[in-house]
């Protein structure tokens, strides 16, 4: 049984154009997938999809073997506490009007998790590489890596059994971006990864298979290293040709 | 691009200016009206003096056509305005937010329908509004003006609490804070209320002005609080007819109403500088 | 070599903090120069000195001269002449460069117009209509006619910067300031982006002062670098020797970090 199973799934706002059509993936149990898609590729539809903020026009998405159902309240709080997504945009996703301490503990208090909030969050700060005395600080105060790291922090507090990310490093500075790539690798260690990204260097370096997702629909599925060096798809190839390369003065 | 913060040190000295100056003003006003409450120079209905006295140390503004003491009147009048305008401003707030998360939160067409009718509404001025209030009601007092001025002053922050949380709602925080379980009751609390509240307690204290002046416009035509409530608008009323020959009369109520307007706008500004907690610290 | 752009010991101050320290940086004619840093490093603080769009209380020492004339100090009415004729920036986000209530077509053409009015040759009517659709075209915008009376919401990302391009060069200026012009874009778009700007450059004799974070970006795009961090200059030269042999701590930093993620993707078979 797959963690993750999305099977045959469509979207479509009203009778509008099809945003998703027939995608079907799997993410299993301590998988790093990588999703790769440029804009109006469908991927932020799907990750909402899988986040159960919406629902698919067609198909079904199970998680560990149950369908996701975002009517059934009881069922979403367990599956709250064991999927959970970071955002692009370390700086809209943090609400700028709370402390961090407040910030990282809201699944903790919004989810009803028993024990020791503060040590819990604590914890959290430590995983992710931050102090742990930030908790009554406000965003603002913080660099954008540093802000992804609590981003991030929030997203694990409650230690999910699957994480999403979009975009979720595309915001930040190349070294920076390798910093939060380093962090997301690390934790891969003890839960699954959907790497959702345009960035094709960021997934190379994180997943070991990707994904590649072309207007609503996946064109080409595999093992990183295999897909990046014979792509099979004119769009894979296009995608690839399109990244800058650093390959100055070396022979192929 | 990011401009790095330390570009707002210079008008901060500026921004502490004007909140020690509104202080200043609005805490004028709010010891006088308090201390009417205990203690006014001379009884707001007493014939003090002579009519129309020019002022003098026992009558400082000078006294009214039929020789009330105007300090006095102009000192109750200061409570009147700050009663009434918080009253007002607090019944917008709430009727006003409550109406804008509605339209913020409903489906599509039910926005679009509350948006459409509250521009209607606010094509019409917060004061005729008030006056259609007051004419439907029994008479005037002052909890009817009240009541009118805070029905009145609904839509105009209905509209702007309905602009500033659907901004608020395209955050990413919200989405965030839906993954990880917030009710949306609690959302509303937790993050859309704080987040509108910088944007929205400006222009309540705009709207406080406001109300000071319409009550003052609403007792202007009689349908404020009655004698012998000393509002400055009825101040100005009674003055008119003395305006050249004895013209402090209209002067110090003037310059009341035109004073604290000014103090609660100044206000405003130096308390939102230190709300904003990117702002206020570093 | 005359430069067309001489930067000399430029310094930003806010507040007592320096923000850029002692910068100095020429470009000559049809030169194409790449400012590389991160967030916090200036970069895009002096393409907005440069161009004499410093924020009030951001106080710039120094001098930089714009084909031979002095930036700093200099009235507004100078400025707005120079950034008419020697130089147009166009910025990371187009979205927020545009105006939103404007059509494509009107925001172009007015540039367009205020140039060929300065230049004694005023352009009405058909004739600017004409003129602005030449532009689109020269910025490989698709079925320009119709994108014309497109609002800047209706149309793509990438778009919307090959709009904000053509307004920049709508005054012809002689040296052209991207500020991360394709980090805000996918990957295709980017290319795209920066296959355009190499081809505008080199058919209008442009100088291009290209600034970005990307090292592998910022290469393909310009022959010579200089490498900023918090307002300090730490090294310059060709492109190949700094990507070759970097000189300084954290250029060595950055093309590690960038060197990762391209040696991650690996090589093509």
């Amino acid at each position: 049984m797959s963690l993750l199973d999305v099977a045959q799934v469509d979207f479509a706002y009203g009778r509008g154009r099809a945003i998703l059509s027939g995608l079907s993936f799997v993410v299993e149990e301590g998988e790093t997938v990588g999703l790769v898609g440029e804009s109006g590729s469908g991927k932020t539809t799907l990750l909402r999809l899988a986040l159960g903020l919406q629902r698919p026009s067609g198909g079904t998405i199970r998680f560990d073997g149950a369908v996701l159902d975002p009517g059934d309240r009881s069922s979403m709080r367990q599956f709250r506490r064991q999927v959970q997504v970071v955002f692009q945009d370390p700086y809209s996703s943090l609400d700028p009007r709370q402390k961090v301490g407040a910030i990282v503990a809201e699944p903790l208090r919004s989810l009803r998790v028993s024990g020791d909030h503060r040590r819990m969050v604590e914890q959290a700060l430590d995983a992710v590489g931050l102090d742990t005395g930030m908790v009554d600080r406000y965003p603002h105060q913080f660099s954008g890596g540093q802000r992804q790291r609590i981003a991030i922090a929030r997203a694990v507090v409650c230690r999910p059994r699957l994480l999403l990310a979009d975009e979720a490093v595309s915001a930040l500075d190349l070294s920076t971006r390798l910093r939060i790539v380093e962090l997301f690798k690390s934790l891969g260690h003890t839960m699954s990864l959907l790497f959702v990204s345009h960035d094709i260097g960021a997934v190379a370096a994180l997943c070991r298979r990707v994904l590649i997702l072309e207007k609503g629909r996946i064109v080409e599925v595999g093992d990183t290293a295999q897909v990046l060096s014979t792509p099979q798809h004119p769009y894979t190839r296009r995608l690839l040709d399109a990244v800058p390369r650093l390959a100055f003065g070396e022979t192929p | 691009m990011t401009i790095p913060a330390d570009t707002a040190i210079l008008s901060r000295k500026a921004r502490s200016w004007t909140l020690v100056a509104g202080l200043a003003l609005v805490g004028l006003h709010l010891v006088v009206a308090l201390l009417t409450l205990v203690w006014t120079p001379f009884d707001p209905t007493e014939l003090a003096g002579r009519r129309l006295e020019a002022p003098s140390l026992l009558h400082l503004a000078g006294t009214d056509r039929l020789g009330r003491d105007l300090l006095t009147q102009i000192m109750i009048g200061s409570r009147i305005a700050l009663t009434v305008g918080t009253a007002a401003v607090a019944i917008g707030a709430v009727l006003g937010t409550t109406l804008g998360l509605l339209a913020a939160f409903a489906s599509n067409w039910l926005d679009d329908a509350l948006a459409a009718a509250l521009d209607i509404l606010i094509a019409f001025p917060t004061l005729l509004i008030a006056m259609l209030v007051v004419a439907a009601s029994d008479g005037a007092n002052l909890s009817t003006a009240i009541l009118a001025l805070g029905l009145g002053l609904s839509p105009i922050v209905a509209r702007l609490a309905r602009i500033l949380a659907k901004r608020v709602l395209l955050m990413d925080y919200i989405t965030a804070a839906r993954t990880s379980g917030t009710s949306w009751p609690a959302i509303v609390r937790i993050h859309v209320l704080p987040n509108i509240w910088p944007g929205l307690s400006v222009n309540l204290a705009l709207q406080f002005g406001l109300a000071v002046i319409a009550e003052a416009s609403l007792s202007y035509l009689g349908l404020g609080a009655p004698p012998p409530n000393a509002s400055w608008g009825r101040l100005l009323q009674e003055a008119q007819g003395t305006v050249f020959s004895a013209p402090i009369g209209a002067i110090t109520p003037g310059i009341a109403l035109v004073s604290l307007v000014i103090g609660i706008n100044l206000l405003a500004d130096g308390l939102r500088e230190r709300n904003d907690p990117a702002r206020s610290e570093r | 070599m005359s430069a067309l752009l001489a930067i000399e010991d430029l310094s930003v101050e806010a507040g007592g903090r320096r923000l850029i320290s002692d910068l100095s940086l020429a470009i000559g004619p049809r030169e194409r120069v790449g400012l590389i840093g991160e967030s916090g490093s200036g970069k895009s603080l002096t393409a907005l000195a440069v161009s004499g769009l410093l924020p009030r209380g951001l106080l710039p020492h120094g001098s930089i001269r714009l084909a031979g004339r002095e930036v700093i100090g200099a009235a507004e009415r100078e400025l707005n002449a120079l950034r008419g004729s020697a130089v147009a920036i166009v910025f990371q986000e187009p979205l927020t460069a545009l105006d939103p209530l404007m059509t494509v077509g009107r925001q172009v053409a007015e540039p367009l117009a205020r140039r060929a009015k300065r230049d004694g040759a005023p352009l009405r009517g058909s004739a600017l209509a004409s003129a602005v659709l030449d532009l689109l075209r020269d910025v490989a915008l698709p079925d320009p006619a119709r994108l014309a009376h497109a609002f800047p919401h209706q149309i793509s990302g990438g778009q919307r910067q090959r709009v904000a391009i053509a307004m920049a060069l709508a005054c012809r200026p002689a040296l052209l300031i991207a500020d991360e012009p394709t980090t805000a874009l996918d990957v295709t778009t980017q290319a795209e982006i920066l296959q355009l700007l190499d081809r505008l450059a080199s058919e209008r004799d442009m100088a291009l002062l290209f600034i970005g974070h990307d090292l592998a970006v910022v290469a393909s795009a310009v022959d010579r670098v200089v490498v900023m961090r918090q307002g300090v200059a730490v090294e310059s030269g060709p492109v190949a020797t700094v990507l070759a042999a970097p000189s300084h701590d954290y250029t060595k930093g950055l093309l590690q970090a960038a060197r990762h993620f391209d040696d991650a993707i690996g090589r093509r078979l």
